[in-house]
């Protein structure tokens, strides 16, 4: 019964003041919003950002190990198993072989085109890819230009004899399009996997294999090293230069964001703090009263950081609502992709909210229970 | 033995300012006494030591044979809760509480809040049809009639009303007062400051005090009171 009174005693404290408590509701619900917001934000960020990296291409690539210049597919299959859990963009097969062109030897790969639409998003095609079990060949914008010298766009449409060399058989291939890398793929011709391992009668094996996967510094390096003991035909190494910057990039954003939160937090507890003093103040006749009437200074400060606490936690929980709908709206505009509602981030931002409550009362409460209880008497 | 036992009591303020000066009063079980004066006579100081509220710096006090003087801040604040009722001239009603919680109130820092008991006492003082208002819905006399049954709700030894019907009018005034008589006649001990000459000739007996001492002392509603002029 006396908890329950408390407990009413407390509530209407609150809700029956509403205009004056407001200010107090919006302050802390402000500072919950930001903290959610920003925890959310922390959280998700490197996720979504992982894979706005994975844009960039490959950050991990597998080559033979030892002398080998080839390892069998089979290996592949392996490093699926490995990497079940993780976030896998693609892996793209590639085995390259000098071939002849129309009669010129030229750098061809043979590849998964799926797969690297996928890791190598960045690969521009002007027509289409080949598509698989066709006899279909994609030209590199540079070699277009020496294919068909005047027009490199003509060749498109366009068949090639395609043969690993004198003497071996002359197989027709359709042009289905030209690539812009930026890079050295300008200059090689790529079709299918199957097709190119047929030509130069290397079946089922695979000369490099590039991987994308949404993970960066401290997780692709266990990767690489998991991979590397589990499947020793393979010599997995991560792509520093993606892998480097990705993680620069990760750890400056949240350490700014860290920031921004912990100065939010401390905001709030300094706006929560002048709140509850003006509460306070406002109410030394209240508490003289309750005094009068023979509260101990017990009852006071559990009345008043009752309060607080109540306060902290309807601002927390209106505030990882509102938080999650300003990380989902960052999120939505910024990546293009919503996020999960965190239960753990609310259950945070709520108790975050109770405790910087709490800590804001402390010292409005020692002002509380100086109160002397004599000036309710008097009108003074 | 009386139940509130002044002698030679004293108040001086930061060693120089005398409040109180070795007043001595004696007030039985069921007495009704009036504390009269004019501003800054010593009655809120007088009042305030009553009340446990302030410790008086001369002189002995005993309230239900317990002496005042020598106990601390926070057993001052338990006799207060155990043994005094107070009625304020400004009501001092919680404003978020509705009559009934206000009642309650008392209660609780006391012992244990009964609804039941909180509607008797609000029956008491005529209320029981506005325990759900809160003090901004009631009116001046209501809120003071409030403020008696919470006063009353843990059965006190003593009633401390301070100017309990300076903020009322003529009508509510004498409600409040046929309240007070009641109680007395129910053997309630009362003890009520005022201005007003009205008021105090209700009283048994009433005291007056100026200049922190105490200069007449009047008995059985003495009809003289009426020209006793307070400013």
């Amino acid at each position: 019964m006396k908890l329950k009174f408390f407990l009413r005693m407390i509530f209407y404290s609150l809700f029956r003041r509403r205009l004056r408590m407001l200010v107090a509701l919006i302050a802390v619900a402000v500072g919950a919003t930001i903290i959610s917001g920003m925890v959310t934000v922390y959280r998700e960020v490197p996720q979504q950002l992982g894979r706005e990296f994975r844009a960039y291409g490959a950050n991990l690539l597998l080559i033979p190990a030892g002398d080998a210049s080839t390892f069998s597919a089979e290996n592949l299959t392996k490093v699926n198993e490995i990497l079940k859990g993780n976030e896998v963009i693609g892996i793209a097969p590639f085995l390259y072989e000098r071939l002849e062109i129309n009669k010129q030897y030229i750098l061809t790969g043979g590849t998964d085109f799926d797969e690297v639409q996928k890791v190598s998003p960045y690969w521009h095609v002007e027509g289409r890819y080949p598509v698989k079990g066709e006899r279909e060949v994609l030209i590199g914008a540079q070699l277009a230009k020496i294919l068909s010298p005047y027009e490199p766009a003509e060749i498109i449409g366009q068949e090639v004899t395609i043969s690993a060399g004198e003497g071996t058989a002359m197989r027709k291939y359709l042009v289905t399009g030209i690539v812009s890398t930026g890079g050295k793929e300008e200059e090689f011709a790529f079709t299918n996997l199957d097709e190119l391992q047929n030509i130069s009668g290397k079946e089922g094996e695979i000369g490099i294999a590039q991987l994308s996967i949404v993970a960066e510094g401290e997780n692709l390096k266990s990767i690489e090293e998991s991979i590397s003991r589990a499947v020793p035909a393979l010599q997995p190494q991560t792509v520093q230069q993606i892998a480097n910057s990705e993680f620069n990039v990760l750890n400056k954003l949240q350490v700014l964001v860290l920031l921004v939160t912990a100065i939010v937090l401390i905001l709030t507890l300094i706006c929560v703090t002048t709140t509850m003093m003006a509460v306070v103040t406002e109410r030394r006749k209240e508490i003289g009263l309750k005094k009068a009437l023979g509260a101990s200074d017990s009852n006071i400060v559990r009345e008043f950081l009752g309060e607080g606490c109540l306060l902290g936690a309807f601002g927390g929980l209106l505030g990882s609502g509102l938080g999650y709908l300003f990380a989902e709206s960052v999120s939505v505009q910024v990546f293009g992709r919503g996020i999960y509602f965190s239960v753990s981030i609310a259950i945070l931002a709520v108790v975050l909210s109770i405790l910087v409550t709490g800590a804001a009362s402390l010292i409005p409460v020692r002002i509380a229970v100086n109160v002397d209880p004599a000036i309710v008497l008097r009108g003074e | 033995m009386a139940l509130l036992e002044l002698k030679d009591v004293s108040m001086v303020y930061n060693g120089k300012v005398k409040a109180l000066d070795k007043i001595n009063l004696s007030v039985e079980k069921g007495d009704w006494l009036a504390i009269m004066g004019p501003s800054g006579s010593g009655k809120t100081t007088l009042m305030n030591i009553i009340g446990c509220m302030d410790h008086a710096t001369g002189g002995e006090i005993i309230l239900d044979g317990i002496s005042l003087a020598d106990v601390d801040k926070q057993k001052l604040t338990e006799i207060r809760r155990e043994k005094i009722g107070m009625v304020f001239q400004q009501f001092h009603l919680v404003p978020y509480l509705t009559a009934m919680e206000n009642v309650m109130v008392a209660q609780y820092y006391h012992s244990i809040p009964d609804t039941d008991e909180a509607k008797a006492a609000l029956k008491r003082v005529g209320l029981e049809d506005r325990a759900g208002h809160l003090p901004s819905q009631l009116s001046g006399g209501e809120q003071q009639r409030v403020c008696i049954a919470r006063a009353l709700i843990n059965y006190p030894v003593l009633i401390l009303a301070d100017e309990p019907t300076g903020n009322l009018d003529e009508t509510n005034q004498n409600l409040v007062m046929k309240i007070f008589h009641e109680l007395h006649e129910e053997g309630h001990t009362i003890i009520t400051v005022t201005h007003s000459a009205e008021v105090g000739k209700e009283a048994e007996r009433c005291v007056i005090i100026e200049h922190g001492k105490i200069k007449k002392v009047y008995e059985n509603h003495h009809e003289n009171l009426e020209g006793y002029f307070v400013p």
